[in-house]
C-alpha cells in the first residue's frame, strides 16, 4: 500500500495498464510532455514515448472518433477529454458510434476504449469547467459510466475500465483530485465494475452518492451520527450498468433514502434511483426519497458553493426523511 | 476576385473507350470481374427497387450513375485493407467477394443478417472476405474512425490502409474536418474518397461549399488532393492505386474527389423530379459508367453484346435467388434485442429480456409497422 492522491492513483493506473499491455495508448489535448492540464498523465510520454502517450489536435470529435477506429482495430485507447464540459462535440462519436458499434454490427465490431474526463465543480470554473454530465451518458445503452471517489477506486476502476471489452466513460471528480488521499494497493487489483461500495454502515437512512459527493455525504453522516441518526452511505461507483439489486438491498435496509449529486435535479441520476425504489421496494419505504442535487440552472461561477450540495444540505435531507 | 478555373477531372479513357495504351494493372479476368460487379450492383438496385415498391422491404439506396466509383476504388485495394463505407458503396463489398445473398439478408433484416436485423436496410457490415465496416447513418462519423484504424496499422508497422468513402454532403460534416486534420498531422495511411454525385438528398453542391472543388480542400490539411472523373472506372482505379501506394509507403493521406452523378433519387423514398434539372440528367446519361467501361472493354476486345446479355442474366438470377431466399429466412429471435449491447449481458438487460418474453407470451406479439420509411 502507498498513500496517493486521487490524481496520482489515476496516473498509477494508466502507467500500470501501459506497462502490462503495449496496445494501451493515452492521448488527448496536452496529455503528452506537459502531462495534462491536471497532470494526470505526467511522465507517461517520458516512460512510453510519443507513440504511446501523445498530444492530439484540439478536437474532441477527432480524439474520440480516432479512438473508436483504433479500438475496433486492436488497440486499447484511453482518450482524455480535458474537461467534461468540452465533450459534446464528441457526443455523436460516443453515443452513436462507440456505444452502438457492437450492437449494430451484430458483434462483428466493437470499441473497447476508455474516455477519461474530469467533471464537476468546486474549482471556480464557471459554466464550462464545472458541469456534471453523467445523466446524458447514462441514457446510452452500450456505454459504461464509472465515477471513482477514492484513490484506491480511481486506480482499481480505471484498470477494470481499460480491461473492459466495451466503451467506458470514466468521470473523474476534479474537486477530489488533490483533496483526498488514501491507501492504494501497489499491485494491480481491478475493482469490478457495477459493484457498489459501502462507505459507512448505518441503519436509519441510506444515502446514495458518487464522485465528489461521497466525502460530502460522509461528512453529513458523521454530523447525523452526532444527532443520533445512523446513516448508511453508498458510493455507486458504476452508474451504468447499475447494480440495481445492490441499490434495492441498501434501500430496503433503512426504508429511508436520500440521493446526492451535483448535476441538475431534473432527469438527474437521483431520479432513476428514486424510480427504481418506487417500482421495486415501495413497500419497504418509510418516507419519500429525497433528492439533493444541483439546481436546474447552468453552473454558476461566483456562487458555486451555493449550487453544489454541501454537508448542510445533505444533513438537512437526512433529517427530513428521518423525521418524516 | 478572379475565380480560379477548376482543373478538369483526371481521366484514363476517353468517352469512346480509348485508353491510349494505359495499363490498368488488371488481368482480363479481373477486368471482367469488375464489369460483372458493375452489373451486379445494377441488378441489386433493380431488384431492391421492385422489392421496395411491392412493400416487401422498407428502403433501398440506388447506385445508378455512381457504380464505377465504388468498383474502381475497390479494385485498387487488397483484402487486408479496411473499407469505411457510406451507404452508396456496396459495389466495393461485392467486388471483394461479398455475396448478394449476404446483402439481401440485410435488406430484409432477417435472422441471417450479419447485423441481426438491428439496422435498417443498406447498412451492411462485413468482416469477411474483407473489413467493410458497419455503416452508420449519421454523416461523416466514420471518417475519423478510419484515421484511427489507419493509425493502428501504422503503429504496428503493417502495410495496410483504410479507405473511407462519403458523399459531397459529407464534406460539410464535423467528421470530415477532424479526420483530414488528424490524418494530415499523423501522416495516416488513409484514403478519403469523396463520391461527389452532385446531390446531398436534394441539396446541390453549390449549397454545400463555395470551394472550386472538394479535392482542393486537401491542401489546407497538408494532404494530397486529386480530382478524378468518377464515371471512368479505370481513372478512379488509377487515382486510388496511387493514393494507396502513397499511404503504404508512408506518404500519408489522400483526398480523392470522384466527380459523378446520381442518376436517381437519394433513396427509394425520394422523388428526384422535384429538384433535379432534367437537362443535367441528360448531360450525364451519355457518361453512363457501365456503358463507358463496356466501350473500353470492347476496345481491348474483351466485350460484345453477347457478354453483357450472358452476364446480366447470370447476375440477375443470382440476385433474384438471393432475394427469394432472404425473404423466406425467418426474422431474428427476440433475444437479439438484448444481446450485443455489451459483450456480457448485464443483469438489468437479462431481466428486461425475460420480461419481454413473458409479455410476448401473455399479450401475444405486438403489431409490426408497415416498414415505410420517409427519407
Amino acid at each position: 500500500m502507498t498513500t496517493r492522491t486521487l490524481i496520482q492513483a489515476v496516473n498509477d493506473g494508466l502507467r500500470s495498464a501501459m506497462r502490462a499491455d503495449d496496445s494501451v495508448l493515452v492521448f488527448g489535448e496536452d496529455v503528452g510532455p506537459k502531462g495534462g492540464v491536471f497532470l494526470a498523465t505526467e511522465g507517461l510520454t517520458e516512460e512510453f514515448g510519443e507513440q504511446r502517450c501523445f498530444d492530439t489536435p484540439l478536437s474532441e470529435d477527432g480524439i474520440i472518433g480516432t479512438a473508436v477506429g483504433m479500438a475496433m482495430n486492436g488497440l486499447r485507447p484511453v482518450a482524455e477529454i480535458q474537461f467534461q464540459d468540452f465533450i459534446f462535440p464528441a457526443f455523436d462519436q460516443i453515443v452513436s458510434e462507440a456505444a452502438k458499434l457492437r450492437y449494430r454490427s451484430g458483434g462483428q465490431y466493437s470499441a473497447p476504449m476508455v474516455i477519461r474526463t474530469p467533471y464537476g465543480g468546486g474549482i471556480r470554473g464557471g459554466l464550462y469547467h464545472s458541469q456534471s454530465g453523467e445523466a446524458y451518458f447514462c441514457h446510452t445503452p452500450g456505454l459504461k459510466v464509472v465515477i471513482p471517489s477514492t484513490p484506491a477506486d480511481a486506480k482499481g476502476l480505471l484498470l477494470a475500465a481499460i480491461a473492459d471489452p466495451d466503451p467506458v466513460l470514466f468521470l473523474e471528480p476534479k474537486a477530489l483530485y488533490r483533496t483526498v488521499k488514501g491507501d492504494v494497493p501497489d499491485d494491480d487489483q481491478p475493482v469490478s465494475l457495477s459493484s457498489l461500495r459501502v462507505v459507512r454502515q448505518g441503519s436509519d437512512v441510506t444515502v446514495f452518492c458518487y464522485g465528489a459527493m461521497v466525502p460530502v455525504a460522509s461528512g453529513a453522516a458523521e454530523a447525523a451520527a452526532e444527532k443520533g441518526i445512523s446513516v448508511n452511505v453508498i458510493d455507486l461507483r458504476t452508474l451504468l450498468p447499475l447494480d440495481e439489486e445492490g441499490v434495492l438491498a441498501e434501500a430496503r435496509k433503512t426504508g429511508r433514502v436520500v440521493t446526492v449529486h451535483e448535476a441538475p435535479r431534473f432527469c438527474g441520476y437521483g431520479a432513476e434511483i428514486s424510480a427504481l425504489i418506487a417500482e421495486n421496494a415501495i413497500e419497504y419505504m418509510e418516507a419519500p426519497v429525497r433528492r439533493v442535487a444541483g439546481f436546474d440552472t447552468p453552473f454558476p461561477n461566483t456562487l458555486e458553493h451555493h449550487y453544489i450540495p454541501d454537508q448542510r444540505r445533505v444533513l438537512d435531507a437526512i433529517e427530513e426523511v428521518y423525521n418524516f | 476576385m478572379t475565380p480560379i478555373s477548376p482543373p478538369e477531372p483526371f481521366t484514363v479513357t476517353t468517352l469512346e473507350g480509348a485508353a491510349a495504351g494505359h495499363d490498368p494493372g488488371l488481368q482480363p479476368d479481373e477486368l471482367i470481374h469488375a464489369y460483372r460487379t458493375l452489373l451486379t450492383v445494377r441488378a441489386f438496385d433493380e431488384v431492391c427497387m421492385k422489392l421496395q415498391r411491392s412493400g416487401r422491404i422498407g428502403f433501398s439506396i440506388p447506385n445508378r450513375g455512381i457504380e464505377a466509383v465504388s468498383v474502381g476504388a475497390a479494385s485498387a485495394l487488397d483484402k487486408s485493407d479496411w473499407i469505411f463505407p457510406s451507404y452508396r458503396d456496396f459495389g466495393m463489398a461485392l467486388y471483394h467477394g461479398v455475396r448478394p445473398l449476404e446483402m439481401m439478408h440485410n435488406m430484409f433484416g432477417n435472422g441471417a443478417d450479419a447485423a441481426k436485423g438491428r439496422q435498417m436496410s443498406v447498412h451492411f457490415s462485413f468482416v469477411e472476405p474483407l473489413h467493410f465496416v458497419s455503416i452508420s447513418s449519421p454523416i461523416g462519423t466514420h471518417l475519423p474512425q478510419a484515421v484511427g484504424a489507419a493509425r493502428a496499422f501504422q503503429m504496428r508497422g503493417e502495410d495496410r490502409v483504410c479507405l473511407a468513402s462519403f458523399g459531397d454532403g459529407g464534406t460539410s460534416s464535423l467528421g470530415f474536418h477532424s479526420a483530414l486534420n488528424f490524418a494530415g498531422v499523423w501522416r495516416a495511411p488513409v484514403i478519403f474518397l469523396c463520391q461527389n454525385n452532385g446531390w446531398a438528398i436534394s441539396c446541390p453542391s453549390a449549397k454545400q461549399t463555395a470551394s472550386e472543388s472538394y479535392a482542393v480542400k486537401a491542401q489546407a490539411y497538408g494532404i494530397e488532393g486529386v480530382l478524378v472523373e468518377g464515371n471512368d472506372l479505370l481513372a478512379v482505379r488509377e487515382a486510388t492505386r496511387q493514393a494507396v501506394e502513397r499511404a503504404r509507403s508512408g506518404g500519408g493521406a489522400t483526398l480523392i474527389e470522384a466527380r459523378t452523378y446520381r442518376m436517381g433519387g437519394h433513396s427509394t423514398s425520394d422523388d428526384p423530379k422535384r429538384y433535379v434539372p432534367a437537362a443535367e440528367l441528360e448531360a450525364w446519361e451519355c457518361k453512363d459508367p457501365v456503358r463507358w467501361f463496356e466501350r473500353y472493354l470492347a476496345g481491348v476486345e474483351l466485350w460484345d453484346e453477347g457478354l453483357r446479355e450472358r452476364l446480366e442474366a447470370e447476375v440477375m438470377a443470382e440476385v433474384d435467388g438471393a432475394a427469394k431466399e432472404a425473404e423466406q429466412t425467418p426474422a431474428p429471435g427476440l433475444e437479439t434485442i438484448f444481446s450485443d449491447v455489451y459483450r456480457d449481458l448485464p443483469t438489468h438487460l437479462r431481466r428486461q429480456g425475460q420480461e419481454s418474453f413473458e409479455m410476448a407470451q401473455r399479450l401475444g406479439d405486438p403489431a409490426a409497422g408497415d416498414g415505410a420509411f420517409p427519407l
